[in-house]
């Protein structure tokens, strides 16, 4: 386990720092091609020769913080130093997670939903035995609307009918009544008739005798009356 | 230099150490228990997932608030998926799936934050969710299958002589899935991160070079920017081809033959 690497790495480091010493340090000491402790002349970056004691100096500088950084030299990904912390945390966070959600927050979100459908059905399933009912209601209230009229029709003929028989019937009272009337006119026409018919024997008695005994003389009422009767048979 | 270099985004710090389980008194040998940034941020990923998806789900509205429905369309989401490629009985591994593809999606995007550490550079977490997904596959697969389950490395309908060319491939294919599946990941979130890192270090060095130089940074900051809008969708995609393709192999499992 590096230890002393990972702990001489800040998380976050300056954006850029182009003079940081560590960096120079670390390109001087990847491209030295100097072995250390070598006595080389070598030219700086001026053109000047340095003296090589003090650039195995500078350089063992370098090699020490590159070795501070550890295998800084391995890419990052591929150091196996490291493995051992990350798989551990892997498993542990990864584990947590996977508890937390099959455990907790899963059945909770599947319970939600499945609440929500079954409501959502039982919803449908209640508007639908209302519509039914609806139906229902419709379907009687016509019946009933219908039987109704039907009874309505009924009272009405009923009605009709027997105002009708109330009118035949008083119709036939007074038609009987008229006829009584009209039968008990004639008989008084007819009886005042041969009363009139009667008295015309008299009246025509009487003429006759006004009349012959003016013109021949006396003659007897009763006389006359039997010639009127023998007139009035021929 | 620590602040262009893209390397060292990648690198694993020590936060805070919690001593040494079973080591010499020199510190080597024996397991050595850190806690590091790359541990943080995965704590994060959890706390976040968890958090959210408990806190939001609280209420268990039935008409959802908008937090809610987030979970919803997340469990949603991961559920379909699941049922899509491996069927009802594929749902019995639906909290594992959906556990792989939030964390995934959730380190991947943490990842996105400047300074934050990419849990999913690192090959060691790919493949070993990677493996975790395979020995599941092979355990499930063998568990439910018997040796039927070696049907899956013989396509049916396919005539004796050619067998002998399509098995190996078969497993062949089936052997590279984890390398294919963890690299694809690594690799992606890895080359992306550096990528946006040269682009944006390029800006600053530029930058530091005068006028003339901060002009010349406006290209790469362009593409700093675009490659930023990338490298959300690639974190959004690769959690969700790894999800996609756990669901495949599962569905494998439960179905060896073709």
């Amino acid at each position: 386990m590096a230890r002393t690497p990972l702990a001489n790495t800040p998380l976050a480091s300056p954006l850029l720092d182009p003079l940081a010493p560590h960096g120079i340090l670390i390109a001087q000491a990847e491209t030295g091609t100097a072995p250390a402790g070598e006595h080389v002349v070598t030219v700086d970056a001026q053109g000047n020769p340095v003296e090589a004691t003090q650039l195995t100096n500078e350089m063992d500088q370098a090699i020490g913080v590159a070795e501070t950084h550890g295998e800084s030299g391995t890419f990052p990904p591929f150091d196996s130093s490291t493995y051992g912390a990350q798989l551990f945390w892997l498993a542990v966070t990864f584990g947590l997670l996977y508890i937390l959600m099959s455990r907790i927050a899963l059945p909770r979100i599947g319970e939600i939903l499945e609440v929500r459908r079954d409501r959502i059905e039982g919803d449908l399933a209640e508007a639908e035995r209302l519509k039914q009912m609806t139906d229902q209601a419709i379907a009687t209230y016509e019946e009933e609307l219908a039987e109704a009229r039907a009874k309505a029709h009924a009272i009405a003929d009923e009605t009709r009918s027997k105002i009708k028989a109330d009118m035949d019937e008083k119709r036939r009272k007074v038609e009987a009544d008229l006829s009584r009337q009209v039968a008990e006119a004639e008989e008084r026409i007819t009886a005042t008739k041969s009363e009139a018919l009667a008295n015309v024997d008299k009246i025509a008695a009487e003429t006759a005798v006004a009349l012959v005994s003016k013109l021949s003389g006396k003659v007897t009422l009763r006389d006359a009356k039997t010639a009127v009767r023998s007139v009035l048979k021929e | 230099m620590a602040g262009t270099d893209p390397i060292h985004q990648f690198r694993i710090t020590e936060l805070f150490s919690f001593g040494s389980v079973g080591s010499e008194g020199d510190g080597t040998g024996g397991f050595h228990l850190v806690f590091t940034n790359s541990a943080l941020f995965m704590v994060l990923t959890v706390v976040l997932i968890a958090g959210y998806l408990i806190l939001s789900t609280r209420g268990r509205g039935l008409v959802p608030s908008r937090l809610q429905l987030v979970s919803e369309m997340a469990y949603e989401f991961v559920a379909n998926m699941v049922r899509n490629s491996a069927g009802t009985e594929g749902m019995r591994f639906f909290p594992f799936v959906f556990t792989l593809f939030t964390f995934v999606l959730m380190a991947n995007m943490f990842g996105m934050f400047p300074y934050f550490f990419a849990v999913t550079s690192h090959l060691i977490i790919t493949a070993a969710l990677a493996l975790l997904v395979m020995a599941i596959v092979i355990t499930y697969g063998i568990y439910r299958n018997g040796l039927g389950f070696l049907k899956l490395f013989v396509p049916s309908g396919i005539p004796g002589p050619v067998l002998l060319l399509v098995v190996p491939i078969e497993i062949l294919s089936f052997l590279s899935r984890p390398v294919s599946l963890s690299l694809r990941l690594f690799g992606n979130i890895l080359a992306g991160h550096i990528v946006l890192k040269v682009f944006a270090g390029f800006v600053v060095s530029l930058t530091g070079l005068g006028l003339i130089g901060t002009l010349g940074a406006i290209l790469p900051l362009g593409m700093t920017i675009a490659l930023t809008g990338l490298e959300f969708l690639v974190a959004a995609l690769q959690a969700f081809v790894f999800t996609i393709l756990t669901c495949v192999y599962i569905n494998d499992a439960i179905h060896p033959g073709h």
